[in-house]
Parts: structure tokens; C-alpha cells; sequence
């Protein structure tokens, strides 16, 4: 099996297994608590959040440590939609994660205000569409660092400027859940309020994530109890998934010029390889280097899927609804891509584990699966 | 032999897949994802729920096949539910079941089951079939209860030779048994009896949200054409139908006839609903060879067969022996000789 669906979910590096270990035995502590015990596993969170914080430039006390990344992106929506008793407005971009829009959506049926930034031919969200749709009234904007679909990647910088050109007061948020394998994230440069991550997208564990929240910004929180996370997200801290989680920040942080190398030359001997049979659908200079997404014209992305799979390729349509069935992608949809073509859509995403050779190969099952159908 | 399996999510076409997998066969197994609310919302009730497909994906997942879940949502909506929706607005009686084998299963899937690189589409229906003196038969299963033979009388030749029916030569206890055996979790789940797009399982709920038309008040006659009575639309009627007419009149009265046009409703004695021919279209030959002229004619799911003389030709028509009672339009009409079907017909 060739694994090539790296942006949904990651295997865990060994070094990251290695460090989580301890708190699945000895560590056990609850890190709310007055001994001993529960004193060593507060110890090991913090530990983990000072390098969290050191790894995306802020303070340690702008880490949250969430369940993961998308209930990172629903506390930054929501909980920004919601502070301070109010009922602020929402723009977000029209492709982004549904954690993103179903948590708009979510608000919007509560009477939220909510509006949606149409995209260019390429995803691309246009900053002065953005800066046209915010005003005294909005509370959090919301575009992705990477779209996890298409690896479009966006001009973050710009969004943040027209923001607060329009209402300084008002949030950005970014979700950088598929951006940060392979981009340095510093979050002063970036210059947003909210950030979402989620371990298993760079070899980490999955169900441990976190949100940056910029220092003064304040939210409704989500998960009301004990008060942890400084009253923003109740619950037993998961000092085992937190361990892990920035153990694999650090280890992306560290492998981060090599991995760009390794998947952008296997990216490209995939694409050169299939280009007489599949279109690129993002230009590369707007694609982000691990995701690789392409149209193989005149063929359903669920016959090839099947295909692919018996031949030992994993990779994926991005796009499916809740019993599994492979829908239109509303990502492809607001690029202003016919359903027709959005079902001929597939995304192969590279990884840690991705080796040299590894492109030519999946190529050579792509073209193969195909050969046969036309 | 590579085998597509259309699994549902029942114990039927879970046992289909755990024969075929026990068989040595390479199999994979999908289930067809047909109908989604106007929001997306997945059916909650029938044959294509969400849970359903969990169920076919953990059954698929023990037997140890690949499962995928495809998108069928346009052909269904376009093939089946805007043509039950016409036949009802036009006073008939659709059966949604037999229009989704048609155009969805046997049609759609057989075809793309040739570019998932397999030989054979294997269903749950309670039918066989027999490869015998060059031509392939299509006969009723072994379980006469729970035979669904009548559902796939539009088949042919060409698309009988590339599907498989393996619980048709057991009977339904055998196959619970038989899921149990394999630790199948759908070994005890109940038959699914609604139609699966309409959700609630009221379908004349539906119609009236998809069609409001058919909720429009209108008049009852009897046989000479005059007023007797009011209806509340013609949803509300099938052919056949006695009680709920609000109608006064000394003996019992029928429904005989639903003229849309005119949004009447006309009802009559209960040797008028006796009808000794109907005619039909849409026929099809699934033996491979041209219809005899005395067949036995079945015109329900579950009814029984009754010996009739057909004719093909320019007006296919059928003549019952005896008078035959609330036969309505739209209904399918099949023909057997003894245990085979020959073809089927929709009646006019």
C-alpha cells in the first residue's frame, strides 16, 4: 500500500509515541490537583505549552489546548462570535473547512450575522473582498492558511491588513491545520488573533489540538466545567495527547527544510509523470508544496478511487458527505467549477514518510488504473 | 470472478456478500447512497440511511472486502423519485422499487461495474437464476414468501448473464442463520418496508410536499358522471379504495377510476373495479425468447399468479381468464411459466 493521503491524516513519528508513553503509565496525574502526582503531570503540560508557544512565537498563556482541529476552529468562531455577551458578525472565506462554516452556520441560526467571501478562479481569497465585508459590527473573520482540499494557499498577511483597516477590533482567524507541516508558523508575521492546529496532520496524535488566542482577545467558551485552560476550555487536560502533540511541532519544526525537498521533488515527478492525462488545478505558485490536486478529465473520481485502491494506492476525493458517498466538493463549487468536473477531482498529499521514488510510482498506478477505462 | 455487491445495509445482501466471500470469490461490496433531503440531510428511515451504511461498511469490514458508498443521489432523484412523482400527479400507481432496479441498479451499476473492474453485480433479491439450453432464466426464489422475482421482471438477457442472486435458492430463516453464523450485526435487523426516499413513511406526505397540485379538493362521481361526493385531493385515493370516501350512498362504493385532468374521483360497484383485460406498456422479454401466448400474470409484489392470454404487438394487452379486482395504472404486470419469469409489462 502506497499511502499518499497525507492531508487527512498523518502515521505518528516513533520519537512522538515515544514521548507520550510515560503519561499512559507512571505520569498518570491529573494535572488539576494538590500532590505529588498531579503536580508532575501540570508540570509536563506546562513544559508542553512553553514549547508550543515557543515554536509559534507567542506566550505561553495564547496556547489553548483543545480536542483537536475542529474544535479549535468552532472555540475561535464561535467563542469569538460570542464574547463578551455579544452576537458579533462573521465573515468567512466560501472554502473553507466545514468545521469553519458549519460553526457560522451554527450562529447564523441563532440570528448571527454571517457573510461568506466568494473566491477567485483559484480559491484564492481577494484581501480587498474581505476588507469590502467587515465592518463595525463583525466580530471574527475566518480564511484557512492552506486549503486541506486543494492546497490553495492564501495571502493571510493581506486578509489581516484589510481586517483591521476596516475594524481594528474585529479577529482573524486562520486555521493553519494544513499549512503548518510544511510553513514556519509564526503568528506575529502572520499578524492574526486566532490560529487553529491539530497533531495528526504532522505525525502527531489525533484528538489533541490547540488554538492561539492573541493576548486580550477574549472568548465564550465552548466546553463549560472546571475551568481549565484558564476558564476557556473546561475538561481533564489529555496530558498524554498534549505531549504528543508538541513533541510532533517540534519535530516539523526541526524536519521542516527537509520534508519541503523531499515531497515538492516527489510532487513533481508525480505531476510530470500524469500531466498527459490529468490537469493541475491550482498553479503551483499558489499551491501549497505537499498537496498535489488534479482533474483526470472524462473520469469519475469514484470509479477511480475504487481502482486505485485495488491497485494499492491510498489517496483521496476530499470530498465525502457523511455516509461515505463522494459528493461535489463546496470547495470546488466556489472555485466556479462545474459538479460534471469537481467528480473528476483528486487530491494526493505527501508526507513525512514519503520516500524518493514514491511520486513516479503513484503515477505509474494512476496511469494504469486509467489506461483502462479509455 | 471479481463480484460488485449492492449491499444495503440488510441481512439480505450482507449474507449475498458473506456467500460470495466464503465462495473464495474477490468481492467488494458498495452501497448506493440514492436520496438526500434538500439540505443533504440522509434519509432517517428505508433502505439508505446513514446507519444503514454503517452496518454494510461493518459487515463488509468483517468479511474482510473493500466497501466504498457511492453517489447516486442524481440518477435516483432524476430515474425514480421524478417519475413517481409524475405517475402520482398523474393519477397512477407507481412502484418506486422496480423503477430504482431498473434504471438505478441493473442499469447504472451494472455498467460501472464493469469499470470497477468486475464480472458480476451480486444483489439480496429472493430470486435465481440458471443458465440452461443456452439462455439464461430468471426464476422465483425458494422462499415463495419472500420471492422478489416479480421486482426484476424488467430485466434482460444481457444484464440477467452479469448478476448474481445467492439468497434466492435459501429461505429467509436460512438466511438470518447464516449472518449469525458469520457474526454479521445484520443477522436480527428487521425488513425494511418504506419507501426509502420518503422518510417518514408516509408517502402521501411527500407527494403533497414535492407536488402540491395533488392536494387540490375536487369532485367524486359515480357511474353515470354525477356528483356524489367531494375528495380532498387526489393523493388521498388509490383505485380499489372503500373507506374514507365520506361518500352516502346504500352499498359499498369504489374507487374506479382517478381522472387527474378533471381532479375526479370516480367510484362504482365492486364488479365495475373487475377488469378481464388491461393493456400495457414498456414490455420486456427477460427469457431470451418471444412470450408464449398463455402465460400466468402477476401484478403484485405479493400476489399470486393467474392464468391469462397475452398479446404483444402494436397494443400489448392482457385478458385474464377470470375478472381480475383493483388493477391500477402504473403497477407492474409480470409473466410466468411456472417458476420462470418471463417478462413484464407496466400496466396502462
Amino acid at each position: 500500500m502506497l499511502y499518499l493521503d497525507h492531508a487527512a491524516t498523518t502515521p505518528m513519528r516513533p520519537q512522538v509515541w515515544d514521548a507520550m508513553q510515560p503519561f499512559a503509565s507512571e505520569r498518570f496525574g491529573n494535572s488539576s490537583g494538590s500532590h505529588e502526582v498531579s503536580r508532575r503531570a501540570k508540570n509536563a503540560l506546562e513544559d508542553a505549552r512553553e514549547r508550543a508557544a515557543a515554536v509559534l512565537g507567542c506566550r505561553p498563556t495564547e496556547i489553548v489546548f483543545t480536542g483537536g482541529g475542529t474544535e479549535s476552529d468552532n472555540l475561535a468562531v464561535k467563542g469569538a462570535a460570542l464574547a463578551d455577551g455579544g452576537r458579533g458578525g462573521v465573515v468567512v472565506g466560501a472554502t473553507e473547512h466545514e468545521a469553519v462554516l458549519e460553526a457560522a452556520g451554527f450562529l447564523e441560526r441563532f440570528d448571527g450575522a454571517v457573510q461568506t467571501v466568494d473566491v477567485e478562479t483559484h480559491g484564492l481569497v481577494e484581501p480587498a473582498r474581505v476588507g469590502r465585508l467587515v465592518d463595525e459590527a463583525t466580530a471574527v473573520v475566518s480564511v484557512m492558511t492552506v486549503n486541506n482540499e486543494t492546497g490553495a494557499v492564501q495571502d493571510i498577511t493581506g486578509i489581516v491588513e484589510a481586517v483591521k483597516r476596516a475594524n481594528p477590533g474585529a479577529a482573524v482567524h486562520t486555521d493553519a491545520i494544513q499549512a503548518f507541516v510544511g510553513r514556519r508558523i509564526d503568528v506575529e508575521a502572520l499578524g492574526v488573533d486566532l490560529l487553529s492546529l491539530t497533531g495528526h496532520k504532522f505525525g502527531g496524535p489525533k484528538g489533541v489540538g490547540l488554538l492561539y488566542v492573541r493576548e486580550g482577545r477574549n472568548l465564550e467558551p465552548l466546553l463549560h466545567g472546571g475551568g481549565q485552560e484558564l476558564g476557556r476550555r473546561s475538561g481533564t487536560h489529555d496530558v498524554m495527547g498534549v505531549a504528543g502533540l508538541v513533541e510532533a511541532m517540534e519535530l516539523a519544526d526541526d524536519d521542516r527544510t527537509r520534508f519541503c525537498a523531499d515531497v515538492e521533488a516527489e510532487r513533481n515527478a508525480f505531476e510530470k509523470a500524469v500531466s498527459p492525462i490529468a490537469d493541475r488545478t491550482i498553479p503551483e505558485e499558489h499551491a501549497s508544496v505537499q498537496h498535489c490536486h488534479i482533474r483526470v478529465p472524462g473520469i469519475r473520481n469514484e470509479t477511480l478511487l475504487v481502482r486505485l485502491d485495488r491497485r494499492g494506492l491510498a489517496v483521496s476525493a476530499a470530498s465525502a458527505c457523511q455516509s461515505g458517498a463522494n459528493t461535489v466538493s463546496h470547495v470546488l463549487t466556489a472555485m466556479g467549477m462545474a459538479p460534471d468536473q469537481a467528480r473528476e477531482c483528486l487530491r494526493i498529499s505527501f508526507g513525512w514518510t514519503t520516500r524518493p521514488g514514491d511520486g513516479a510510482q503513484a503515477a505509474k498506478i494512476l496511469l494504469d488504473a486509467v489506461a483502462g477505462l479509455r | 470472478m471479481r463480484a460488485l455487491v449492492a449491499m444495503s445495509g440488510g441481512v439480505d445482501s450482507s449474507v449475498a456478500a458473506a456467500l460470495l466471500a466464503h465462495e473464495g470469490h474477490d468481492v467488494v461490496g458498495v452501497t448506493l447512497k440514492l436520496w438526500q433531503g434538500p439540505n443533504g440531510e440522509a434519509p432517517t428511515a428505508g433502505c439508505c440511511t446513514v446507519s444503514d451504511a454503517e452496518d454494510a461498511r461493518r459487515v463488509a469490514a468483517k468479511l474482510g472486502i473493500p466497501y466504498y458508498v457511492l453517489d447516486y443521489t442524481d440518477d435516483f432523484s432524476h430515474g425514480v423519485v421524478d417519475r413517481f412523482l409524475a405517475d402520482y400527479v398523474s393519477g397512477r400507481t407507481p412502484n418506486p422499487c422496480i423503477e430504482c432496479n431498473r434504471t438505478v441498479k441493473f442499469d447504472r451499476l451494472v455498467d460501472q461495474m464493469q469499470d470497477f473492474e468486475c464480472d458480476v453485480l451480486v444483489t439480496g433479491h429472493y430470486a435465481r437464476t440458471e443458465l440452461r439450453d443456452g439462455r439464461w432464466r430468471l426464476l422465483r426464489g425458494v422462499d415463495r414468501d419472500k420471492d422478489q422475482s416479480y421486482v426484476l421482471s424488467m430485466l434482460t438477457q444481457s444484464q440477467l448473464e452479469k448478476v448474481r442472486f445467492p439468497v434466492g435458492g435459501i429461505d429467509k430463516a436460512e438466511t438470518r442463520r447464516i449472518a449469525a453464523e458469520f457474526g454479521l450485526r445484520t443477522a436480527f435487523k428487521s425488513d425494511s418496508q418504506d419507501i426509502c426516499f420518503v422518510g417518514s413513511g408516509d408517502y402521501r406526505e411527500f407527494i403533497r410536499s414535492q407536488a402540491p397540485e395533488v392536494e387540490q379538493p375536487g369532485p367524486i362521481v359515480d357511474e353515470r358522471g354525477e356528483i356524489v361526493g367531494r375528495h380532498r385531493g387526489i393523493v388521498d385515493v388509490t383505485i380499489g379504495q372503500r373507506r374514507g370516501l365520506n361518500v352516502a350512498i346504500g352499498e359499498p362504493r369504489y374507487v374506479t377510476d382517478i381522472v387527474p385532468a378533471s381532479n375526479t374521483v370516480v367510484i362504482g360497484r365492486r364488479h365495475e373495479l373487475a377488469r378481464s383485460e388491461v393493456s400495457m406498456r414498456d414490455l420486456t422479454t427477460v427469457s431470451g425468447v418471444p412470450l408464449p401466448g398463455r402465460i400466468m400474470a402477476q401484478y403484485r409484489a405479493h400476489g399470486e399468479a393467474v392464468p391469462a392470454t397475452l398479446t404483444a404487438g402494436e397494443s400489448p394487452h392482457v385478458r385474464f381468464d377470470h375478472p381480475q379486482f383493483a388493477i391500477a395504472p402504473g403497477q407492474t404486470i409480470a409473466f410466468y411459466d411456472g417458476d420462470e419469469v418471463l417478462g413484464g409489462a407496466i400496466i396502462d
